[in-house]
């Protein structure tokens, strides 16, 4: 098979999957140590969910006015076109990975190419370093399927990507730090945000935290933030949840409630609020499929990593949201480090963990913030209560509550798997990624992350030519 | 303002596209969702049990929510195809196999 890539150069080669901040940076660190990278991202511009670019046709002159911490990616994105002019990284957007498979010389990354996904691409490499994400985890409630409900990571991937926004009224809501930028995102583009609904009490992470007052930068965006939603008058409402979304063809009004201390829905402190979008989430799942492909271990529903940032599998780093859920800030200080170590042991050096001294300080300090502040933004204690019989909380099969209560209750499932085998819960396009959560909660199972061999879809006649590609897209 | 005002957008010349033989405006770059979303729609699939409408739910390639027929081919997930001109794009029913 051709190789032609060890002919022009031997100095190994690492493939970064994922362009955001994680990959990003990962990927510039290990080029300026001595690696060749192939940095493989499935939108058309790097940057992620977080540096999300708007389409470069539709020529935004000011795209930072919806992003924060814009000097940061300037930064990145100069490194990048840097090091691509050096000849030590390639790029290579609208490349849709759906496995990477661990060879006896290395590894292959498969990709989908196209509009459509259609055309297949492989990269091979010595090692692999997974920046793959996460995505939003919502929970059901009745209406959630009502088309102008969207995730509110969904509604400003949608204005940060393509400038586009969903209706004219919007209430956010759910828990977590997201909210905020999503809320205040929307309001500057125009939409009258009609409330902010936060079940979480954020003032109980002011005043127990430790972990915040570790984090200087934290409580000033904190405070930026609460000065926006003050200029566009967003309405916030704390302790409060969703209880249902209204409308028939399309979303009308929701109904808010306040909750009690134990999470439950406080009776009669229901009201409706009238809307066109209801942007909502419950916190961020990591994406671990790619690395659940590769046998890596999974702690929870994290990639499992060490202080380098390796993986369990040799040959497999990860870092970013991927190995659990941290923000921006911690993806840099975790991409940095899986960069600086990838590229020493690919070159045959020992890592000196005091290379990235300052990475891991940054890294411990926003991990103990970030498990303070999942101690806090968790989703109300009885959430699933207000799912209903009749509630859809399987969004593909359209699997009820009532089914999936039979099937504990009358049929005995004890595990998600079970569940799914008996009513199609997390079965249908989307393979339980948006309902995994919620099918725990209303079964009462653990919330564990099903093991998924591709992912994304894969066109039948790709999978059957996969490994018989002559010509490997560069290696 | 808008998000196109807010970001000083200058895009390219807008084109037509059409949805069940209706003309769409849509700029240069725009997703089907993205377009679609500027025209006041919000929902262009039925699902295939209960024949309810849905549209964009997760906005990035996750929950197949926003699925549409483009150019006779169903199945595509309007959040991540970028529209040409003159494209067709058809509301789905169903699994969009089924005539």
């Amino acid at each position: 098979m051709a190789d032609a890539g060890r002919e022009t150069s031997q100095r190994p080669h690492l493939a970064v999957i994922g362009a955001g901040p994680a990959g990003l940076t990962a990927a510039l660190t290990a080029a300026r140590h001595g690696v060749r990278v192939t940095l493989v991202d499935a939108a058309p511009e790097a940057g992620g969910q977080f540096y999300r670019q708007p389409a470069r046709e539709l020529g935004a002159r000011h795209p930072e006015a919806l992003h924060h911490q814009w000097r940061t990616w300037e930064r990145l994105r100069e490194g990048l076109r840097g090091q691509e002019q050096a000849g030590s990284l390639r790029h290579l957007p609208e490349h849709h990975v759906w496995l990477v498979e661990r060879r006896t010389d290395g590894f292959s990354v498969h990709a989908l190419l196209g509009p459509e996904q259609e055309r297949p691409a492989e990269v091979r490499a010595d090692a692999v370093l997974l920046a793959t994400g996460g995505y939003e985890k919502v929970l059901p409630f009745p209406g959630w399927t009502l088309p102008g409900v969207v995730t509110a990571g969904g509604a400003q991937a949608m204005l940060k990507g393509t400038l586009a926004v969903p209706g004219h009224t919007a209430v956010v809501a759910g828990t977590g730090p997201l909210l905020l930028p999503v809320a205040t995102g929307l309001a500057a583009a125009g939409v009258r945000v009609a409330a902010l609904v936060e079940s979480a009490d954020p003032g109980g992470f002011v005043r127990r935290s430790r972990a915040l007052s570790a984090q200087p930068a934290k409580l000033a965006e904190a405070a930026e933030y609460a000065a926006r939603l003050l200029r566009h008058r967003v309405r916030t409402l704390v302790h409060h949840t969703v209880v249902e979304a209204h409308g028939t063809g399309r979303l009308e009004a929701v109904t808010v409630a306040a909750l009690d201390g134990d999470g439950r829905v406080r009776p009669g402190t229901g009201r409706r609020i009238a809307c066109d979008t209801l942007a909502v989430g419950h916190g961020m799942v990591p994406h671990t499929d790619l690395a659940q492909g590769l046998g890596c271990r999974i702690d929870g529903v994290a990639v499992h990593v060490d202080d380098e940032q390796r993986t369990d599998v040799p040959g497999v780093w990860a870092a970013g949201e991927a190995t659990g859920i941290g923000g921006a800030t911690l993806s840099l200080a975790e991409g940095h480090i899986a960069g600086r170590s990838a590229a020493a042991r690919l070159t045959g050096a020992v890592p000196d963990p005091r290379d990235w001294a300052g990475a891991a300080r940054a890294r411990a300090a926003l991990r103990r913030f970030f498990a303070a502040l999942d101690d806090v933004y968790a989703p109300p204690a009885h959430w699933a209560e207000q799912v209903g019989d009749d509630t859809v909380v399987c969004r593909c099969e359209e699997v009820t509550g009532g089914a999936i209560r039979e099937a504990v209750a009358g049929l005995g499932a004890g595990d998600l798997r079970t569940v799914k085998l008996l009513t199609r819960a997390g079965m249908g396009w989307c393979q339980g990624r948006m309902c995994e959560s919620g099918v725990a909660g209303v079964a009462g199972c653990p919330d564990t992350p099903a093991r998924r061999l591709l992912a994304r879809p894969v066109p039948l006649g790709v999978l059957a030519r996969a490994g018989e590609t002559d010509a490997p897209h560069g290696t | 303002m808008n998000p196109l005002e807010l970001t000083r957008a200058r895009p390219g010349p807008a084109f037509t596209i059409t949805l069940d033989g209706r003309e769409v405006e849509a700029l240069p770059g725009q997703t089907v969702a993205a377009a679609l979303w500027a025209a006041g729609v919000t929902s262009w699939r039925t699902t295939r049990g209960e024949g309810r409408p849905r549209g964009v739910f997760c906005g990035i390639g996750v929950c197949f929510d926003c699925l549409v027929t483009v150019n006779d081919r169903p199945n595509q997930r309007a959040c991540l195809v970028a529209l040409r001109p003159g494209d067709t794009v058809r509301t789905q029913e169903g699994t969009g196999h089924d005539g």
